[in-house]
């Protein structure tokens, strides 16, 4: 309130008050709330990307054979590849032999119990909000905290194998479940699918491993938390869900990095597969870091998100805020294989400064009466520039299939940007395609009104963010949903100075 | 309560391009409290713009003149300073603002000129009972309160909107800015008892409180005069204000116009005379 004040002084010594003007007038200096990082010996391999590498990362591992043969592979492959320039975005070349691939803090072999782990380590997880102690952690949410390469700790973990439920890191369950991992690894994102998935094929140092057995509803939400704290390091992590039939979980995941002026690179591949009936709840709250003002450091994040409906009647829905990262390549996708099956996208991203943001989604209709609703909200501020692109495809047999889709996008600032990119590929006549778009700029009038009501213009222009994304917001479950509201309310407060 | 002396604007687009034509030509105007003021005047004759500059509208610069309300130079204050020291425009057009409950958006503006005065239980509870109490009176659905602000309403309902905020808000001065257009004679009727009930409402509490509600309305009709009697009515014309009376100039305009009033409209009426003598010698 009292630097709304300051405000006011200001404007009082001009006398005309115009609104261009008070844009730029600071409110509030706020700083990224999770810019620190931890200091913690690790234990690093030199930067540089080669067979040497990939081997090394296989043998601090202890990877078993296909596994090696798998990075070998993709790695082949990435060799071959380019870098894709189609996308609304513009970042220096990426220098892939100044990147460490693998970073962990260093930790004894085994962790039973959360009291093993690195006070540093507890501490930083505590101080973003998640408390791994027995105690204190969150009564329905299960976490597996990643930081930079490694998984750390998983908690309820023992509670959830009773029911059948595995929840682990990656790496574990290349060990103990070998079986499941070789039979759907790899199956929705294949590694010659682009050249960050073949990258992140090639050097995946973790993530989280979700199996959910036949119809059983999760009774808790499983989470994942990515931290990257290395500043040369890259994150690569792979995250794996599988559905078995009748089964429902909902999973959440959420990201932070620390403020560096260099770039830190995250590519990672998501693979979800839904057996018959099977739902699955997907949602993630980016928020790395987005660089300053000026738009120096930030994470580039390169992210495949792809979800396969295999049985009939299965769904997969994918909802995204997305407020982080200096870069966002990231296309959460549904390939609707069985028939019946429905696929949901629901997205928030709201860009700042100097953020780029390409995102959207892939449907792609196969099987019989299959449906798919999107609902994407872009919000850009500043210099930013917000891009959706999206694709929807009917197959030969796909009929009676339906889609819907709907893209709306804020401007908030004279000097942002935003555009729509709806691609849509029809091979059937049974199908029935719906595209709503629609940008909107909040108008001085708009303000004028909240202003003569007495509500002054920052709360106006959260009330008008915050009621523009309500749709989205609802989707995600609830701790979650008041956490992003705040989120957004905080960084919108940020793209006002 | 309100005095505006010699006050001359512009847009400020004019101002950037340095074309100095004036809206806003040297208007006065006098409000005591308790008082109903109503302007009328042509299309363009700057009515709305000397509401918005009185509430703060960024588009339009104040170049000379002063305004005072309630002891303070208006000028210096930002908008929503304004509107907290108990300004209140009613729109002739209200925004549609998408997502923002109209409820939410009501409690934001209650808050914003009562939250300092009283806890907060309090004043929700008050809030609470006004909103309930004035939908009534204003016989609205109460479904339009979760409703988005404003949008997909019809025209009445966004003027009753307008009003309820004005009752909510509590406002010392409301300017009501053509608040009869594009309204039925039912809703007319219900409009102007809810304005004449704030009003008296509170006149009555003034003896107390020492207080008055007083109204400035913009108008273009003789039919709001029916059930509001005006203190005074006050017409505009090209920036200025030219003329200024008690009720009954309200018919003499209806049945007159505006152009009876000025040089050129008297002008224009000897010649329309002459014609028709002309006419009556050709015969």
């Amino acid at each position: 309130m009292t630097t709304f004040l300051d405000n006011k002084e200001i404007n009082l010594i001009r006398q005309g008050c115009r609104f261009s003007e008070r844009c730029v007038k600071p409110l509030r200096d706020n700083t990224y709330k999770y810019g620190f990082s931890t200091i913690i010996e690790s234990d690093e391999i030199k930067s540089g990307l080669n067979l040497e590498t990939i081997k090394l990362i296989s043998h601090k591992k202890n990877e078993s054979g296909f596994i090696i043969n798998f990075r070998e592979k993709a790695f082949k492959k990435w060799q071959s590849l380019k870098d894709p320039t189609w996308a609304e975005l513009s970042y220096p070349v990426i220098n892939y032999q100044a990147i460490k691939y693998y970073s962990s803090p260093k930790t004894q072999e085994k962790l039973k119990s959360i009291d093993e782990v690195d006070p540093e380590l507890r501490d930083t997880f505590e101080r973003l909000g998640i408390p791994l102690n027995e105690q204190k952690r969150l009564a329905n949410v299960a976490v597996d905290a990643v930081f930079d390469s490694v998984s750390i700790f998983t908690t309820f973990k023992r509670e959830l194998l009773k029911l059948g439920i595995i929840f682990c890191s990656i790496s574990e369950a290349i060990n103990k479940y070998p079986e499941l991992v070789k039979k759907y690894l790899g199956s929705v994102v294949p590694i010659t699918d682009n050249y960050f998935v073949a990258l992140n094929s090639a050097v995946f140092t973790d993530g989280s491993f979700a199996y959910i057995p036949k119809n059983l509803k999760s009774p808790i939400e499983l989470s994942t938390y990515f931290r990257i704290n290395n500043e040369e390091s890259g994150q690569f992590e792979r995250t794996l869900i599988i559905a078995e039939s009748g089964s429902m979980i909902s999973y959440l995941e959420g990201c932070t990095a620390p403020k560096y002026d260099s770039n830190q690179l995250h590519a990672a591949v998501v693979e979800l597969i839904s057996h018959e009936g099977a739902h699955i709840r997907y949602s993630t709250v980016q928020n790395w870091y987005a660089g300053d003002k000026k738009g120096k450091g930030g994470v580039y994040n390169f992210v495949t998100k792809r979800g396969l409906c295999l049985g009939t009647e299965s769904k997969i829905s994918w909802t995204q805020v997305e407020t982080g990262s200096a870069v966002t390549w990231k296309y959460p996708s549904c390939i609707l294989m069985g028939n019946a099956s429905q696929g949901e996208f629901y997205s928030v991203a709201l860009t700042t400064n100097y953020q780029q943001a390409d995102t959207g989604t892939k449907m792609i209709h196969i099987g019989k009466n299959t449906k798919s609703r999107i609902l994407s909200k872009g919000i850009s501020g500043g210099h930013s520039k917000n891009t959706y692109r999206g694709l929807i495809q009917f197959g030969r047999k796909a009929s009676q299939a339906m889609s819907y889709s709907q893209c709306d996008s804020l401007l908030l600032a004279h000097q942002s940007e935003t555009n729509t990119f709806p691609y849509i590929n029809v091979r059937n006549s049974s199908a029935r395609v719906e595209h709503e778009a629609s940008i909107s700029r909040i108008g001085e009038e708009q303000i004028f009104y909240f202003h003569q009501r007495g509500i002054p213009e920052e709360e106006a222009i959260k009330l008008i963010v915050n009621g523009f994304c309500q749709e989205v917001f609802r989707k995600l479950p609830m701790e979650f949903a008041l956490e992003a509201e705040k989120l957004l309310d905080l960084k919108v407060e940020k793209s006002l100075t | 309560m309100l005095e505006i002396k010699n006050l001359t604007a512009v847009t400020s687009e004019q101002e950037i391009s340095r074309n100095q034509a004036l809206i806003l030509k040297g208007v006065n105007l006098t409000l005591k409290g308790g008082e109903i003021q109503i302007i009328m005047g042509s299309n363009g004759s700057g009515k709305s713009t000397l509401a918005k500059l009185l509430a703060g509208h960024p588009a339009y610069n104040m170049l000379h003149g002063s305004i005072i309300f309630r002891n303070e130079k208006l000028i210096r204050c930002l908008p929503e300073t304004r509107a907290r020291l108990g300004l209140f425009l009613g729109f002739q057009y209200p925004m549609e603002v998408g997502g923002v409950s109209n409820q939410d958006f009501l409690r934001l503006a209650y808050h914003s000129r009562y939250k300092k005065k009283d806890n907060i239980l309090n004043t929700s509870l008050r809030f609470a009972n006004k909103i309930l109490n004035y939908v009534k009176i204003l016989d609205m659905n109460s479904s339009f309160l979760p409703r988005p602000l404003n949008q997909g309403f019809s025209g009445g309902e966004k003027k009753k909107n307008e009003i309820l905020q004005m009752a909510i808000t509590g406002c010392e001065l409301a300017i009501l800015d053509e608040i009869d257009s594009g309204l039925d004679v039912d809703a007319l009727k219900t409009l102007s008892k809810t304005i004449l009930i704030y009003q008296l409402d509170s006149s009555f509490n003034s003896r107390f409180l020492q207080t008055t509600k007083s109204l400035i309305l913009i108008t273009h009709y003789q039919r709001l005069l029916e059930y509001i009697k005006p203190d005074k009515i006050q017409i505009m014309k090209q920036g200025k204000i030219v003329c200024s009376g008690k009720s009954n100039l309200g018919t003499i305009i209806d049945r007159k116009g505006y152009d009876w009033l000025s040089g050129v409209g008297s002008g224009l009426h000897l010649i329309e005379n002459i014609n028709k003598k002309k006419l009556q010698i050709l015969k």
